[in-house]
């Protein structure tokens, strides 16, 4: 079998000594195969972006991280500052959760897409052309005036377009987005998931769609992982996940997502995440778990195989056959 | 633009009434009074000082003084120097090169040293940025006329590599004789700089956008050029408007410890006898500095970050 296009074994992060008790990413293995589009899901502060981050070979400052971090075979993690660059320019790009703070507030716009290009030795010219056909292929009208502008002359909406124009001028393999629209209001999620979703599969790169919302993730993903304090809990198809989730925080979540249409407002997952200063000897997610058994606080559940489904719970068997 | 640049005009002509009114009121206030100087302490009979108030206008009341005084500086006359008995004007502009090389030596340091220092302090956390902590901090608290004696009797006495008193002439005269003066006007800037460019670049250092910058295999060179010391631009300028002004003020206390006859040494001397118009046009030609510069940085400001945009200003 081919290398997949992303492939991260048994990655733990640590902070800087004495910032945590626990990793902030903690044993995550996962993969995405080229055209695919996969989902990393869970709450604020379980270590989702740190996750992402470490596929461009960034990390926490002070941080070190063990396990394997692998872009079509080559390990991130043991690149050289050169190669990382050569990655971060032509193999993965990301897209980040609040373009406010993203894209510079001094600069043009026209600065912001080309300069990724100009570094890998695009000349002006050709940079400033090619920033113009991706401006209009994320729906941004004018797009030679708009290279021109400056950011706090856009909606968050349009210059969220605008990062991901950005992303693409690399011609990456792997798009990286991590909560893309968790900054913009509900009428311009739905337009810049669609843009996502359009350009992956035209471009036909492997997309790691970050998000708190499992709804959205089964929507768009072909796979979806659930990670709660720094672990996988949970790996499975999208239409799986959504039908039967196999882990107690999944079938939390769902009860967490907004639906719809739906008059009821969204029950949270009771309870509150695990914090960095607490380093439960179990199951992290057994102190909010309806379903703990005393033995869920001391045993560190092992993920295996559940009914078609990756999941790590000691009674994943027993709650399958309901 | 343009209703931007009157209004900041009529502010400017404003601040200088202001100030001559307060110079004025604050010179006449004081003890003492110019006939007695003049007369060098002599005893004199009441002719003579009369016929000295006379010709200085001494004996009109304040207001009349004033005004006579305000209407000359309108029509381009600064008034007489009662200690030189010459044209304010000329002696002003006889010493106005030695104190703009000064002053101008000054920043060109200040800005050099202070930014080199404050970059190398954001980027190189740990025993650097100590390093610069410290120093910027001795800098900064060691009063002019301190350094203008460590610098002498180090430089000039002990080594022999920079003359300790006079102007010297030509270029190579003039740098020569500036250099030490020059660095003990600097000192306690440049710390000052220094350490507003360091806080300025920490701070933008922690921005996503530099982080992202570098997730897109951008060199660490041109990410704090472009988006780490360019950000930073805004407080660095200010403050250095602000050093730049402020020279003008502390150059009176180096240009007598050196023996400079320069524009701050003008000052001091006509303080010390009361020779009030030229402490009033001294005055004025600082206030007039500061002003300008401070008008410059503003206009400076949009240029370095577009979101303040003069035009938005005017409309609201
Ligand atoms: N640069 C950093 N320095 C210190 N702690 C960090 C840093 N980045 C992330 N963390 C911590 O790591 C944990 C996981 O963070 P993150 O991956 O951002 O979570 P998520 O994206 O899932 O909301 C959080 O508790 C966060 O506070
Ligand atoms: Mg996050």
């Amino acid at each position: 079998m081919a290398a997949p296009l992303l492939d991260i074994e048994d990655l733990h992060v640590r902070l800087a000594a004495g910032r945590a008790a626990r990793p902030v990413v903690d044993g995550v293995s996962l993969h995405v195969a080229s055209g695919e589009t996969v989902g990393l899901v869970g709450e604020s502060g379980s270590g989702k972006s740190v996750t992402c981050r470490a596929v461009l070979g960034l990390l926490p400052r002070g941080a070190a991280a063990t396990g394997a971090v692998r872009v079509d075979g080559s390990d991130v993690l043991a690149m050289s500052a050169a190669r990382l660059r050569e990655l971060r320019r032509h193999h993965v790009a990301m897209v980040f959760q609040d373009p406010r703070a993203a894209v510079n507030p001094i600069r043009r716009i026209g600065d912001f897409v080309t300069e990724g290009m100009r570094a890998a030795g695009v000349p002006r010219e050709a940079a400033l052309g090619r920033a113009e056909d991706l401006l209009e292929s994320v729906g941004i009208r004018d797009p030679r005036t708009a290279l021109r502008r400056y950011p706090h002359e856009f909606s968050g909406g349009m210059l969220q377009r605008v990062v991901i124009a950005a992303a693409l001028a690399g011609e990456p393999r792997l798009l990286l987005a991590d909560e893309p629209t968790t900054a913009l209001d509900v009428t311009t999620q739905a337009e810049v998931v669609s843009i996502l979703a359009r350009l992956r599969a035209e471009r036909a790169m492997g997309m790691l769609f970050v998000t708190h919302d499992l709804e959205l993730a089964a929507a768009i993903c072909d796979r979806v992982y659930v990670m709660y304090a720094g672990r996988i809990v949970e790996a499975q198809s999208a239409d799986g996940l959504f039908a039967r989730p196999r882990h107690p925080y999944t079938a939390g979540l769902l009860g967490a997502t907004p639906r719809l249409g739906s008059e009821l407002p969204p029950r949270a997952v009771p309870g509150r995440p695990v914090s960095l200063a607490e380093a439960p000897a179990g199951c992290a997610f057994a102190a909010r778990c309806a379903h703990a058994l005393p033995r869920c606080a001391d045993e560190q559940p092992v993920q295996r195989e559940v009914g078609g489904a990756r999941v790590s719970c000691l009674r994943a068997e027993e709650t399958a056959d309901d | 633009m343009a209703g931007f640049l009157l209004r900041r005009a009529g502010g400017i002509l404003a601040t200088l009434l202001v100030t001559s009114l307060a110079v004025f009121g604050s010179v006449h206030l004081a003890p003492g009074d110019p006939a007695t100087f003049l007369l060098g302490g002599r005893s004199a009979s009441p002719e003579a000082v009369a016929a000295i108030e006379a010709q200085y206008h001494l004996d009109d009341p304040l207001p009349v003084q004033y005004v006579k005084w305000a209407g000359g500086v309108l029509t381009g006359d600064l008034g007489r120097s009662v200690q030189f008995r010459q044209d304010v004007a000329d002696l002003i502009l006889a010493r106005l090169p030695t104190t703009l090389w000064l002053v101008g030596y000054a920043a060109l340091l200040i800005v050099l040293v202070g930014l080199t220092l404050g970059a190398l302090a954001a980027l190189r956390p740990g025993a650097v940025d100590r390093l610069v902590l410290v120093g910027t901090g001795v800098a900064t608290a060691t009063p002019a006329f301190v350094a203008a004696i460590g610098l002498v009797s180090l430089f000039s006495v002990r080594l022999g590599w920079f003359p300790a008193f006079g102007n010297g002439s030509g270029l190579g005269g003039r740098i020569s004789h500036l250099t030490l003066p020059a660095v003990a006007l600097a000192l306690t800037f440049t710390g000052l700089l220094a350490r507003v460019t360091r806080a300025s670049m920490l701070e933008e250092l922690g921005r996503d956008h530099v982080e992202v910058a570098r997730s897109r295999g951008i060199p660490g060179s041109a990410v704090v050029r472009r988006h780490v010391l360019r950000n930073a631009l805004g407080p660095i300028t200010t403050v250095t408007g602000t050093v730049v002004a402020g020279l003008l003020v502390a150059t009176s206390i180096v240009e007598t410890a050196f023996g400079l006859s320069g524009i701050g040494q003008l000052l001091v001397g006509s303080v010390t006898v009361k020779d009030f118009p030229v402490v009033q046009a001294v005055s004025l030609l600082v206030v007039l500095a500061f002003a300008c510069v401070n008008l410059l940085v503003d206009l400076a400001h949009p240029l370095i970050d577009p979101r303040l945009s003069h035009a938005k200003g005017a409309a609201s």
